[in-house]
């Protein structure tokens, strides 16, 4: 075979690797993994799940959700921003990433990422065991207010963690110290809440939906949600602004990101298509039976809602005393 | 009722009924497999469990464990060698019991007591865990922490082998379990930077690594041939049984009785529950003398106990978390994956789903009974499976479940090292099981401890005050002094000796 020498060989495959940028397919032409930094089950699942599915039927190419677990979120959120940015590994971010890295956790931050669509919040809620001697969040919080600091215990999270964070901007929106009412932590909500039941813990500060199964075993009593209005799902429950005239809200956001220097086309096609979905009905129907708050944000918008929120996050981290370094 | 009702169309649905054949027929194989344990068994389903829903995945462990258990009293009889260390406590009395020419007799009484003990074990999960649940609803993080001491204790306290080997491995394995982000002050330890690491030793490669890989390992390097299969023909098996049920009834129901309280108990399962009915048989028998020589009376108990212990070791494990066995310890894993988080509250959430596991239980038991004499009759076939195509087919199992576990290499390089740990402490006769059991309990008994006394602000008299945290404490302290005592009063003549 003489014709086949080492130079028409390179020049053969120099042009074969050239072709395909030319006649390249539009993206998405293969399958798109969409990493979770939760546990399959979870709220965050269920959302990039429903998202997922969404994206899929709107890009016609199949769109795999993957559970990278544990680390309080960090390796998910690591695996999302060290992929390669073409396209075809996104992930759900969620309101850890502008916290942990105030706690020394990790480098990650939000400008670690191509932002592309913020799609839910939800606000933290105040809630008491069924049994509990307080009727409603006025007399919760007169009696809080009233004994000495660490008689009251709460819980709801890890150390630090976003519902941690709400009692203690409540605790300092009431004019009394973040650690007035001691944080108990708990490997997430639903352990939270069966301490709450079992009354191991006074309050528990962690959204609605999440405490929605002790409340329907009528275990658990919902008296507020810290958040500007009330949730429809649970239109019986007021927020503080118009019991305690607390203008305090907060709360757990999820969105979708690429690694950062995602190419502009890219992320601009992924946007559009996230935008559709947030818009289909199945998805609105999904969030508001499940109780999860919807929220929009397009990618610029996302990119200055994470700024501030991370922001706001290092202030009340720094002023709880969770803040390291 | 409601969800009763919807558990039986949850369970008779022909994808759920096909699973559950198949895993049947996949338990009986594993089992009757010498080396293949009934751990392996779970462990080997755990990727394909992945893709199912909840009730088929959980059906399908739990078909496939009942079926093992019983199956490895085959090669127990025919070639002496257990299939599961289930077996293992009676071996040699079933193999006196085939040279006698009784095989037929032995396998009849290995299958129906298997059975009888396997349902008997199921009335009791399904009397004790939901009322065991109603109680555990009013737990907090003291009861849980003494939860977890009793149990950390169980797993020493029943190893068979030596107190200090057993503890070597327990505090190897809380020592792995504080790897990753701590619990409750949320700070990373023994990462060394590593962001894989952070997830801390997921538990799910470990076993598959401790069971799987390091049972591979031993077979690679132990060059016996495995495959001369000198039985007798297998003629009717359930000749005979009548009078053995008459005369051994009462031995029946007390193998099954240890098995039960055997299964429930956290870090000792169906083998443990085997050697103890057995060893309480010969010392409670008229005969004792005939034991050994091929006697039916101590097979009668501990078939019965080690069946009976499968169903009650799911007790604990789905109302506290805490496994009953190295079984349910990745039951547990794959219930977190399916959103059935173990504890009281899986009872109110979703009890269609644990009434559809009680009744994959029952269907399990009663299709081990053809199942059963059709793997007996054809024993011959599957004892001559090549170990050369099967070791391999396993640990390609292996590496798919582990790396579904933590979807990265990370799972998979995890397994291979613990598969490798886990043989060179077998090869020093250091149990297994009590490392796993502090790998899967060190975050609680850490997380309540340190809940408890943020909680306490330090006082440790809270850890008495809740009437039952204080009984189950003062129990814990009790069983401790005890192995305390024995320890000091052992020790002098261990040292003279």
């Amino acid at each position: 075979m003489p014709c086949l020498t080492r130079r028409t060989l390179l020049a053969a495959s120099g042009a074969a690797l050239a072709t395909p940028a030319l006649a390249q397919p539009r993206y998405p032409n293969r399958p798109i993994q969409l990493i979770v930094p939760w546990g399959a089950g979870g709220g965050t699942d269920a959302t990039a799940r429903i998202v997922g599915t969404l994206l899929e039927r709107d890009l016609g190419q199949p769109v795999n959700v993957v559970n990278r677990t544990g680390g309080s979120g960090v390796v998910g959120h690591s695996a999302i921003a060290t992929a390669a940015p073409d396209g075809y590994t996104i992930g759900m971010i969620t309101v850890e990433i502008a916290m942990m890295h105030w706690q020394g956790l990790t480098e990650l931050r939000p400008t670690s990422y191509t932002p592309l669509a913020l799609m839910n919040q939800d606000p933290p809620g105040v809630t008491v065991a069924q049994n509990s001697p307080h009727a409603d969040i006025r007399a919760l919080a007169q009696a809080i207010r009233e004994r000495p600091a660490g008689t009251f215990r709460a819980s709801g999270t890890g150390q630090g963690g976003i519902w941690h964070l709400a009692l203690v901007g409540w605790l300092q929106a009431m004019g009394l110290r973040g650690d007035h009412v001691r944080w108990v932590p708990s490997n997430g909500a639903a352990p939270a809440m069966q301490e709450l039941a079992a009354g191991g813990v006074d309050l528990v500060t962690c959204s609605i939906p999440e405490a929605r199964a002790m409340i329907d075993a009528n275990r658990a009593r919902a008296l507020a949600i810290m958040a500007p209005e009330r949730n429809p799902l649970f239109a019986n429950v007021p927020t503080l602004n118009e019991t305690l005239g607390i203008r305090y809200s907060t709360g757990a956001w999820r969105g979708i990101a690429g690694p950062r220097n995602l190419p502009p086309e890219i992320a601009n096609t992924l946007s559009a298509a996230l935008k559709r979905a947030y818009d289909n009905r199945e998805f609105q129907e999904f969030m508001s039976s499940r109780g999860f708050g919807t929220v929009w944000g397009d990618a610029a918008q996302f990119a200055s809602f994470m700024a501030e929120a991370d922001r706001a996050m290092g202030e009340a981290m720094r002023g709880a005393g969770l803040a390291r370094g | 009722m409601d969800a009763l009702i919807q558990a039986f169309g949850l369970v008779f649905d022909p994808f759920v009924l096909a699973v559950i054949a198949v895993s049947a027929v996949f338990g009986m194989f594993v089992g009757a497999m010498p080396g293949l344990t009934a751990t392996m068994a779970t462990a080997l389903l755990v990727p394909v469990t992945f893709f199912m829903p909840p009730v088929p995945a959980l059906g399908a462990i739990v078909t496939a464990t009942a079926m093992a258990i019983f199956a490895g009293d085959i090669p127990a009889a025919m070639l002496r060698m257990p299939g599961t260390p289930a077996s293992a406590a009676y071996a040699d009395e079933s193999y006196e019991m085939t040279k006698k020419g009784q095989l037929n007799l032995n396998m009849g009484v290995n299958l129906v007591f298997s059975v009888a003990g396997g349902l008997i074990g199921v009335a009791v999960l399904i009397a004790a865990a939901p009322l065991l649940a109603e109680v555990a609803i009013n737990f907090s993080s003291f009861e849980y922490f003494w939860l977890a001491c009793l149990g950390l204790t169980c797993a020493v306290f029943l190893t068979n082998a030596d107190a200090v080997k057993g503890f070597l491995s327990l505090f190897l394995g809380l020592l792995l379990a504080t790897v990753g982000i701590d619990p409750s002050a949320g700070f990373p330890r023994f990462t060394f930077g590593e962001v894989e690491l952070m997830q801390g030793i997921n538990f799910i490669p470990t076993m598959i690594g401790m069971f799987a890989v390091s049972e591979l390992l031993r077979n690679a390097v132990s060059v016996r041939d495995a495959g001369h299969v000198v039985v007798q023909q297998v003629g009717n098996i359930f000749r005979g049984l009548g009078a053995v049920f008459r005369r051994y009834w009462l031995n029946f129901l007390r193998g099954s009785a240890i098995g039960t309280v055997i299964g429930a108990l956290p870090g000792a399962g169906a083998d443990i529950a085997a050697w103890i009915s057995y060893a309480v048989s010969k010392r409670f028998s008229r005969e004792p003398q005939k034991f050994g020589t091929g006697h039916v009376e101590g097979v009668v108990d501990a078939t019965s106990a080690n069946n009976s212990a499968i169903g009650s070791a799911w007790i604990p494990a789905l109302v506290f978390g805490i496994p009953g066995d190295s079984i349910t310890a990745i039951v547990i894993g794959v219930l977190y994956m399916k959103n059935m988080n173990p504890g009281p509250m899986v009872f109110t959430e979703n009890p269609q789903l644990i009434y559809a596991v009680f009744l994959i239980f029952i269907l399990a038991n009663l299709i081990m009974l053809p199942l059963g004499w059709a793997a007996i009759k054809s024993a011959r076939q599957i004892l001559r499976t090549p170990r050369n195509l099967l070791l391999p087919v396993i640990l390609l199992f292996c590496i798919v479940g582990s790396f579904a576990m933590t979807n990265s290499l990370y799972g998979v390089a995890l397994m291979l090292v613990m598969g490798l740990l886990g043989w060179f402490l077998e090869q020093h006769g250091i149990p297994v099981a009590p490392l796993i059991l502090g790998l899967v309990l060190g975050e609680m008994l850490e997380q309540t401890f340190v809940q408890s006394m943020i909680k306490a602000d330090g006082a440790v008299l809270a850890f008495f005050e809740r009437p039952i945290a204080g009984a189950l404490g003062v129990l814990t302290l009790l069983i401790w002094a005890t192995m305390l005592v024995r320890a000091a009063t052992h020790r002098p003549a261990a040292i003279a000796a």
